[in-house]
């Protein structure tokens, strides 16, 4: 396991200062998705409470992962467990990171360079993705991605992201991504997809898709009934003429 | 005619569709290639129809290059290598399009589908779900094939970059559709995953809370993927059977529905009751 982590690290030829544990782990291909842990973040244990119940050894691994000690200083056959428990701690560690103010500018950095991918939906039109785990606990869920213009979640294209557990982003991260950082929320697009034979819509598929529409009215009425500007808005829906619409509406209240 | 013959020939459709990033494709047979009816209107479209249409068929095609046996001819009315194989693709394309809807066609990409060749959806709750090529237009030129789920009823960019500078039109809006009403299989295993989904428990969350809607980072997306579920939805489901159903009803169902949500009752009983 070390000896292939120097193998990538070596290929790297932009780093030849990196001695740094994190920027090896951070160097092996698929683990494009993290970002870098301040050292300070992962000194304070206040940080760190209770991830001793997931890994052991917790003052090691945090001591290789902060080069105090060399990994090659211990046992051989400690080696390969120290550096597997070490990783599985760093991704512990980044799902907190990632929630606090520094962590989430870095991972806005990596958003806006679309480092996760862009949802493959086409009316998404290439919107870039976030990393979300569907569990807290590690070794339950592998990590998926979601895409915050149709609220949805996908599997991560290729199969070296597919293998990362969910737990090392979060459930978490994306909803608070999108609170601190409003201006990334996008707006909504409203098409959808029917399907045609010979150019006329199949019935049920355009069923169901006007059912889906009347869902969508009757949440554009809640909102715009609770005061929530909807029209071309973050959050809200890329519409056409929304001041036709409002007049209307008032009209309807009176 | 036919230039075969020698040991290691292998046919124009065969060549195309061992092609890198040619996998979407079917071999069309030679008989419906070489029904006429099947190829009405495609002259129009394509450049050089006659040479290209020799081209796929393996026949000997002259070209700009070696213009031997039509002395009348001269050389400008003739085309390039290039240009010819340009032409031939394109028609094999627009030709392809119209075969995959015929029963052969269908059935051979149906085995495909099966096979998983076209990939599965990238979507989460889809759980793999086989996806099948469409285009968006039946016009060639305007855009590249999609992917469509019959799960979530949605159409994809295809994972692979090897697959964008294939036409959309070579496979054509109707195919999809068609597929699935041939196969009812289909909808069966949607039907399956959207039965495993719970609707209420996906979205995000934060510290295990939902958003409010009414926050801007709040959920406005979840009618995209929704399905009738309760027996209210589903009345309301066949009311959207012709039509969209007018506001005034649907603030009728709405109160039905939702009243929790209604927080101005007063306003909407007094405006239906009138």
């Amino acid at each position: 396991m070390a000896n292939g982590v120097e193998e990538e690290f070596y290929t790297d030829s932009s780093s030849d200062f990196t001695e740094y544990w994190i920027d090896l782990f951070l160097g092996i291909k698929g683990n494009e998705y993290f970002c870098d842990i301040d050292e300070e973040y992962i000194r304070d244990r206040f940080n760190l409470t209770g991830l001793n119940q997931e890994v052991n050894k917790l003052p090691t691994l945090i001591d290789i992962i902060t080069d105090v000690i060399d990994l090659e200083s211990q046992d051989e056959e400690q080696r390969e467990t120290l550096e597997h428990n070490a990783r599985i701690l760093y991704g512990l560690i980044h799902a907190r990171y990632i929630l606090t103010s520094r962590g989430l500018n870095k991972m806005f950095e990596k958003y806006r360079k679309g480092d996760f991918g862009y949802c493959p939906r086409v009316n998404c039109q290439l919107h870039p993705l976030l990393p979300v785990g569907l569990n807290d606990q590690p070794r339950l869920a592998s990590i998926k991605l979601y895409c915050a213009k149709c609220e949805d979640f996908y599997n991560p294209k290729s199969g070296r992201h597919s293998v990362i557990d969910g737990a090392y982003f979060g459930t978490s991260f994306p909803a608070m991504f999108f609170q601190n950082f409003p201006q990334a929320i996008p707006v909504h697009d409203r098409r959808c997809y029917t399907p045609k034979v010979f150019g006329f819509k199949l019935h049920d598929y355009s069923q169901l898709n006007r059912w889906r529409e009347l869902q969508r009215n009757k949440l554009e009425k809640r909102l715009l009934k609770n005061g929530v500007d909807i029209y071309n808005k973050p959050g809200g829906f890329v519409m056409d003429a929304p001041v036709a619409k409002t007049d209307d509406d008032k009209k309807r209240e009176k | 005619m036919s230039s075969g013959g020698e040991d290691d020939y292998v046919p124009w459709i065969q060549q195309f569709c061992n092609l890198f990033g040619h996998d979407y494709f079917v071999p069309i047979s030679q008989e419906f290639i070489e029904d006429d009816f099947n190829l009405t209107g495609l002259s129009s479209q394509v450049p050089y129809y006659r040479e290209a249409l020799y081209t796929i068929l393996d026949y000997q095609v002259d070209t700009a290059d070696d213009s031997s046996n039509s002395g009348s001819k001269n050389k400008g009315d003739l085309p390039n290598k290039a240009l010819l194989a340009h032409s031939a693709e394109l028609l094999y394309g627009l030709i392809h399009a119209r075969y995959i809807i015929s029963k052969p066609g269908l059935t051979a990409m149906a085995s495909k589908f099966e096979r998983n060749e076209f990939g599965s959806c990238p979507r989460l709750h889809c759980d793999g779900m086989h996806l099948m090529p469409c285009g968006a237009t039946d016009l060639p030129g305007q855009e590249t094939v999609r992917l469509y789920c019959p799960c979530c009823n949605d159409i994809y960019l295809p994972s692979s970059s090897r697959y964008l500078n294939i036409d959309g039109a070579f496979f054509g809006t109707t195919f999809p559709g068609l597929l699935i009403r041939m196969f009812p299989e289909i909808e069966h295993q949607c039907k399956l995953r959207i039965d495993k989904v719970n609707q209420d428990e996906s979205g995000l969350r934060l510290f295990g809370f939902k958003v409010n809607e009414m926050s801007a980072s709040g959920p406005r997306m979840k009618w995209l993927r929704m399905h009738p579920k309760s027996t209210e939805q589903k009345k309301e489901f066949d009311s959207c059977q012709l039509t969209l159903p007018s506001s005034d009803e649907m603030e009728e169902e709405d109160d039905d529905v939702d009243e929790e949500q209604d927080d101005d009752d007063d306003n909407t009983m007094a405006s239906s009751g009138s």
